[in-house]
């Protein structure tokens, strides 16, 4: 992803190119994500009580707060495009920064929620989780699966944010050429929409 | 106007201000990246060649000779992953593709140089993976290519190491069909519209489709093996609620249409080299455009074919296999244009049509018994035995290695601006087509015999089969050898090729051979791809 919106040539660049690259990346993600959504799917039709079970015991508070979290994070990194194009780029680094910070409490509030699973003894592989009635221990085996793939997206999305918060400091992203800073705030974004779309299958079905 | 400097020291690959090493592995050349890919590809084809090779070996006989049990699944399981994932996926579109796309549509390089370096990093670091995977932990691997569970998420070989290799390579291929379809997208010179683009652009173009839209299955299908041996998350193991078949669909569900990324850019390579040795433009060039879009198309509904004996229902076995057939149509469209290419042509059997018309025949072959396979009633008695193993090799070896050859031939003297001795490359095109129809084709009657694959000894009855198999391997070998040292030797000391040998009328054709640093200094005007009117072999 850093390679794909720095590869435009210094002789040819091409923003529509870029755009057009980063767009088919993204499909990319959503097809990634798409296998374990199947997997979700049709277990879910298999088990529907068991992840009603499982549901519930999920914090709805804290999955919440992370979806605000990570819908104002979306926001702002909207707005230092824009903020970037009319030139103002102390303003832009400000929202960059502030990004940034979300993406850290999404992920603190993650390790939070996943510390208090593992003090249940809901642990990937142990005898405990291997216990549970058959549909349980597979919704926490998707929940783990697929809300720790995402949290590796948030962790490379605001690696990306930080890159090119570096890349504008030096002045090689600018208010002409801001395609870098564009297709990473996309990429910011689907991490974004992924998570809506898992937060009320896991946290809100049951 | 005889030249007194040598045209070799204005190629691509002739040293140009800083030289060594980190001007190859670093490169954004298109054409250099190419040759990387090549040469990787080459080298990984021989590998899994021994192993092939060895396998046959063993079998030639009944009883335990050779090779353990043990050693004989993870032959097996090593060819299969190095030729699918190193050597045929990227085989053509890596290599040829990158060095002639650009040059086709008129442009000076992809649209993301370094991106497409950064995807050749990528296809290094898998292909060490899977060479680590083979020599650390328990063993390597033995799951075969496939990985099917439950057995992968219990053996204790190298099985996850090997599904990580299997993921970064599906990311660099992934790269590779995103950098092309931009490229054909941005980057077609002006005048150079969708109609007028070679049909090896199409073929590369659906490729790219492909790639984007299945290789991410495979990723999370990898990954999730990965998960399930690390973490035991249960989602395929029956005993905590997860359904192995859901597995075989994931998995399927990117490596059905992936015998497309393999088969496709070789038809391109075909529909460029019939028309230029018959003389005559392509019949039917929309039909064949539109078949490259169709076969991407279908080619993504029909994974299930390979699950009829898995227990799924009889109405998702009847309606896969109604989608089997019609996939064969666009496939079917494909061979009659090319015949009808030929057609009152005026042919000239040099060395690529050779191998092209031994692509037709093989691909013939193996796409028809590809209908067995596809009804079925017939699956449910071939399911799982020689005949797949000699389907699917007629169909990869016979039609997508034969199209590298060919693409190796025809392109050669402009890559490297050196022409082969046509003799030996006829030669070596006989011993090949033999050996594999000697080879392959015992495995059709030993399959319709009921012969299970991957097994590690067989009944005495079908022991003249396998000996008559195993000499057709040494005829391949020999075949193999004797056109890659030809290869070699030519591009090495052979004669100096002309700017347009066989007479092409692509842009490529247009440059100086071998391929300058620069190609196009302006933007080229776009030509009839496929016009020979004015077009002649030049020297």
């Amino acid at each position: 992803m850093a390679e794909l919106s720095a590869s435009a040539p210094v002789a040819h660049k091409d923003y529509h190119a870029s755009k057009m690259g980063m767009w088919l990346f993204l499909f990319t993600e959503i097809l990634l994500f798409g296998g374990l959504f199947l997997l979700y799917a049709t277990y879910r039709a298999k088990f529907p009580q068991a992840f009603h079970e499982g549901g519930k015991t999920l914090d709805v508070f804290l999955g919440g707060l992370n979806t605000v979290v990570l819908i104002t994070s979306s926001l702002t990194v909207a707005l230092s495009i824009t903020a970037l194009r009319r030139g103002a780029v102390v303003f832009c680094q400000t929202l960059l920064a502030f990004t940034v910070a979300c993406a850290g409490a999404f992920m603190v509030n993650k390790v939070i929620e996943w510390s208090a699973k593992f003090h249940h003894g809901l642990i990937p592989g142990s005898e405990h989780m291997g216990q549970l009635p058959q549909g349980q221990s597979i919704f926490y085996g998707l929940y783990f699966a697929m809300t720790g793939l995402h949290g590796i997206h948030v962790v490379i999305g605001a690696s990306v944010l930080l890159w090119v918060m570096l890349l504008i400091k030096q002045g090689k992203v600018t208010g002409q050429d801001y395609v870098v800073l564009e297709n990473a705030g996309l990429y910011w974004h689907i991490v974004d929409l992924v998570w809506i779309y898992l937060f009320p299958l896991f946290y809100l079905i049951s | 106007m005889d030249h007194t400097d040598d045209p070799q020291a204005k190629a691509f690959y002739a040293p140009q201000g800083k030289g060594g090493l980190a001007a190859w592995i670093f490169s954004t050349d298109h054409k250099r990246i190419g040759l990387l890919y090549l040469g990787l590809i080459l080298t990984m084809f021989a590998t899994a060649t021994v192993l092939g090779l060895i396998i046959k070996l063993k079998l030639m006989t009944p009883g335990s000779t050779l090779l353990t049990a043990q050693q004989y699944n993870a032959m097996f399981t090593l060819h299969g992953v190095i030729m699918i994932f190193l050597v045929v996926i990227p085989s053509v579109p890596a290599s040829f593709g990158n060095i002639f796309l650009p040059l086709h549509i008129g442009a000076n390089d992809v649209s993301f140089p370094r991106l497409n370096n950064f995807s050749w990093w990528l296809y290094v670091i898998g292909a060490v993976l899977a060479v680590v995977s083979i020599f650390t932990g328990n063993g390597a691997p033995d799951t075969g290519w496939t990985f099917y569970v439950p057995f992968s998420e219990r053996t204790t070989t190298n099985v996850s190491v090997a599904v990580i290799a299997v993921f970064i390579l599906g990311f660099s291929s992934i790269l590779t069909g995103l950098n092309f379809i931009t490229t054909v997208h941005r980057l077609r010179a002006p005048g150079m519209t969708w109609r007028k683009l070679p049909l090896f652009v199409w073929s590369l173009y659906a490729t790219g489709w492909i790639q984007v839209l299945a290789t991410p299955i495979l990723g999370i299908t990898a990954l999730l093996i990965f998960a399930e041996r690390v973490l035991l998350l249960g989602l395929f193991d029956p005993g905590k609620g997860g359904d192995p078949l859901l597995y075989q669909h994931l998995f399927w569900i990117y490596s059905h249409p992936a015998v497309y990324i393999m088969i496709l850019p070789a038809m391109g390579v075909i529909s460029e080299i019939i028309p230029v040795f018959s003389r005559k433009p392509i019949f039917g060039y929309n039909m064949i455009a539109f078949s490259s879009l169709a076969i991407a198309f279908a080619g993504s509904l029909v994974w299930a074919h390979h699950m009829f004996t898995s227990g799924m229902s009889d109405t998702a076995v009847l309606v896969f296999s109604f989608l089997t057939f019609v996939v064969a149509i666009p496939s079917a469209i494909k061979v009659f244009n090319w015949l009808s290419t030929m057609y009152q042509g005026s042919i000239s059997l040099d060395p690529p049509l050779l191998f092209s018309l031994g692509f037709i025949f093989m691909f013939s072959i193996g796409g028809l018994t590809g209908l067995v396979l596809g009804s079925a009633g017939t699956d449910i008695h071939v399911h799982d035995t020689y005949f797949v193993v000699a389907h699917f090799h007629y169909v990869i070896f016979g039609g997508t290695g034969l199209g590298m050859f060919a693409a190796m031939h025809y392109w050669a003297p402009k890559v490297f601006g050196r022409m082969y001795d046509h003799g030996r490359a006829a030669w070596s095109f006989w011993l090949i087509l033999i050996g594999m129809n000697v080879l392959y084709f015992p495995m059709f009657i030993m399959g319709m015999q009921g012969l299970p694959r991957r097994y590690y000894d067989y009944l005495p009855q079908y022991a003249p089969m396998q000996m008559v198999s195993t000499w057709g391997s040494w005829f391949l070998a020999a075949g193999l050898i004797l056109m890659f040292y030809n290869l070699y030797q030519g591009c090495r000391f052979g004669p100096q090729a002309t700017k347009n040998p066989w007479g092409g009328a692509t842009l490529e054709w247009t440059l100086p051979s071998p391929l300058p640093h620069e190609a196009f200094h302006h933007d080229p005007e776009a030509p009839e791809p496929y016009d020979y009117k004015g077009v002649n072999p030049d020297g």
